[in-house]
């Protein structure tokens, strides 16, 4: 079985491609690079890619897909199939469902669930701490055996410095990077949005930029300390993004990724009080988003990667500040991408196709993938750069419709995804 | 559900979203129907056949009886719906809490909640004017229109007053109410209290207004004395106990010490300065009781006229005209 991609711009920045270029994926993996026409094609199936861009199937590497525990929210084959629709080949699913991903079985039980839905690829991550109660550790050792490709308490940080050091020790022996999610819960409790002008306008109480930022600055002592690779979960303030940069420059083991609600939107989005623009952490002020996108341009921030939380729609009518954190993502992180960064100017292809796929993969040690070198496994993600469309809410593929973007026209849109060689999304 | 609200009907969500001449407007429409509380028959025909459906998730008893005399006073049929006989108990979400009302088709909801911006999603669901009768630490929008009313009365006028309000600013949706409805109508406003509840940022609150030259319309002070020195009406806040989850000063009687409302602070303010207080009074805590008592503290006036203003406030949200001045 093969299938010749054909006429697109190919852009790899692990192959060093960025030209007109045929793809041939034969049984699940790449064959090979070729010239456009080199290969007839006539003993494949043909895919026209024409005016297309052709990448390393893009990896979100932080998702929530519900499942187990809360099926109503979201399940691994509907968020998958609302990532293959958005234009991931992979997703890592945060441990926080019900039970806590603490264990091998877990682990194991996503994995298959992923498999029978036979969309996108499932790479789950683990709990540092056994429940993500903060305490005891979680089997590191085994969630790796079983699939897990991280560590993380996201959501429920832990807060103990000394619990957090023995699990940046311990991960380390695994080679897991560990994810945090920075949040000094004593700084940002009861707060239901960024604290600042606009809070202060709507009488909504604050999540300061130093709740995350002290814990991104602990977090960097501790990976100097231990030597452990620790990844910053969705960086959004101008402070943490200066620390990491800082961090880099100094030689710590330290990565980070950004959501495309933070480079997009602001504070402002809050006025009129839609509670799908409470997430956490939340939307900062232009400083701070702007900030994000410099850390994108520059290399400070390695990875885009959605957050994507569905929450129900009963959760997410409550009142402002008892509503649910979190808004889905999936469909709309590449349009926001190409539309807020690369035709905005802030970025170009490749980079964006760095921050995607090449360096999640990286980042996670995801051999075989993030690149399409010839015997890499054939994730491919096919976008159209200049599409334009409106994002509808109503037929999103998730199970929940949690999203400040409904309505938002967007310019660059997935063409077609391919999964270990199989078309599993094709918008043709 | 068919939101669009039927001609002329008008929410009152917050100062915020008013201009000076709608705030103007109203407070005018007030003095009209100040006379009506002082007849032998209360009641005048204006509301007749309307509907008001006063709808309180948080406990109230000032408010919400002045809201319903004000709707009674105007003829119209006022209903109350109290928290701890709502559907939210029972699991209902707020909106369709929302829809159910508006399917009895009230004329006017008045909403208080102790989350900010229910009232604003309330108007975006229901067919009835919106008036919010206090959101959380957002906006007390009648509170700010009666104290307005209880300035002019005394001082003739508010352009060109100086008002000092001292307590808990940042959960205050008085002082937000206060602030927006002071500035707009040309006060200068100066803020204190202790440096856990006043932001330092906070005079970007009212950013783009402008004064004359130089005049700050906002200020945050460092001192309780420096925000009453000079001042023309003295705005004190209530310590709400109930709403602080966790300590932001150490103890009520180092509050009353280094905070509260004496007669030497007092002393402070202009001759003629008055004293104003949203009430429920903590005496010996943010206000002494001497000052409470004194003939310069209106607070008996602020509640006189809260009826007057409501009346105002529920008769041009269902329709009726602004009376000029």
């Amino acid at each position: 079985m093969k299938l010749l991609i054909s006429n697109g711009h190919l852009i790899d920045p692990a192959a060093g491609e960025n030209s007109g270029r045929d793809l041939l994926i034969e049984d699940g993996k790449v064959a090979g690079i070729f010239k456009p026409g080199e290969i007839k094609g006539d003993d494949c199936e043909v895919f026209d890619a024409s005016g297309c861009i052709v990448a390393p199937g893009f990896i979100d590497m932080h998702v929530h897909l519900r499942e187990p525990g809360q099926e109503h929210k979201e399940t691994i084959a509907s968020g998958c199939a609302a990532a293959v629709a958005g234009g991931w080949t992979s997703v890592c699913p945060m441990p926080n469902t019900n039970p806590v991903n603490d264990n091998a079985a877990i682990t194991r039980y996503m994995i298959e669930q992923a498999e029978r839905a036979g969309l996108a690829n499932v790479f789950p991550i683990g709990a540092i701490t056994k429940s993500s109660d903060g305490g005891e550790l979680a089997e590191m050792g085994e969630m790796k055996a079983a699939g897990a490709v991280a560590v993380s308490d996201d959501g429920r940080p832990v807060p103990n410095a000394g619990i957090m050091r023995r699990a940046m020790q311990y991960a380390a022996d695994f080679d897991l990077p560990v994810i945090d999610h920075c949040e000094d819960k004593s700084l940002s409790n009861g707060g239901v949005m960024h604290e600042g002008k606009i809070s202060l306008l709507l009488g909504l109480k604050g999540m300061p930029s130093l709740a995350e930022e002290i814990d991104v600055v602990r977090d960097i002592l501790l990976a100097s300390d231990t030597g452990a690779h620790i990844h910053i979960a969705h960086i959004s303030t101008a402070g943490a993004v200066d620390a990491v940069r800082r961090a880099k420059s100094e030689g710590v083991r330290i990565t980070c990724e950004a959501a495309p609600h933070h480079f997009t939107l602001t504070d402002a989005a809050v006025e009129g009080y839609d509670t799908n623009t409470k997430m956490a952490p939340p939307l900062r002020s232009q400083l701070d988003r702007d900030a994000i996108r410099t850390g994108l341009a520059d290399g400070t921030i390695d990875a885009i990667a959605t957050d994507h939380a569905p929450h129900h729609a009963d959760e997410k009518s409550l009142e402002y500040d008892r509503a649910p954190f979190g808004i889905i993502g999936l469909e709309t992180a590449i349009g926001l991408a190409l539309t807020e960064l690369v035709h905005a100017g802030i970025i170009d292809l490749v980079r964006f196709v760095e921050l995607c796929s090449t360096n999640p993969a990286r980042i996670l040690s995801l051999d075989g993938r993030g690149t399409l070198k010839a015997g890499s496994i054939a994730d491919v993600t096919i976008l159209d750069p200049d599409n334009v469309w409106t994002y509808n809410v109503a037929e999103s593929l998730s199970r929940s419709r949690n999203s400040p973007f409904d309505g938002r026209e967007l310019r660059g849109r997935v063409r077609a995804t391919i999964v270990k060689g199989k078309i599993v999304y094709d918008r043709t | 559900m068919n939101t669009e609200k039927p001609y002329r009907r008008r929410d009152l969500l917050g100062i915020r979203e008013l201009a000076a001449s709608d705030i103007v407007g109203i407070l005018d429409t007030a003095e009209n129907f100040r006379e009506i509380s002082n007849r032998e028959v209360k009641k005048v025909p204006a509301l007749r056949g309307k509907t008001v459906i006063n709808l309180f998730f948080e406990s109230s008893t000032r408010t919400r009886t002045s809201f319903e005399l004000a709707a009674k006073r105007l003829s119209a049929d006022a209903v109350n719906i109290s928290v701890s006989s709502s559907s939210l108990s029972k699991g209902e979400t707020l909106l369709d809490t929302a829809a159910n009302l508006d399917a009895m088709a009230p004329d006017c909801i008045v909403v208080r909640h102790s989350s900010a911006g229910v009232p604003h999603r309330l108007a975006k669901v229901s067919r009835a004017a919106i008036v919010n009768a206090g959101d959380g630490a957002n906006e007390h929008p009648t509170q700010a229109l009666l104290d307005a009313m209880t300035i002019r009365e005394h001082k003739g006028q508010i352009d060109g007053l100086s008002v000092a309000i001292i307590g808990d600013i940042v959960h205050s949706r008085v002082a937000r109410s206060n602030i927006h409805l002071l500035t707009k109508l040309g006060a200068t406003v100066r803020v204190a209290g202790p440096r856990t509840l006043v932001p330092k940022d906070f005079s970007f609150l009212v950013e783009g207004q402008k004064l004359a030259d130089g005049v700050k319309p906002l200020e945050v002070c460092d001192h309780v004395e420096d925000a009453i020195r000079g001042a023309d009406v003295v705005m004190i806040l209530r310590i709400q106990r109930e709403r602080q989850d966790s300590a932001f000063f150490p103890s009520l009687s180092e509050y009353s010490i280094h905070y509260g409302l004496t007669n030497d602070r007092l002393d402070l303010a202009r001759k003629d300065a008055i004293v104003l207080h949203p009430g429920p009074m903590n005496r010996g805590i943010e206000i002494a009781s001497d000052v409470a008592d004194s003939s310069r503290s209106l607070i008996l006036d602020q509640v006189k006229y809260g009826v007057a203003v409501r009346m105002a406030v529920l008769y041009l949200a269902t329709g009726g005209s602004p009376s000029e001045s």
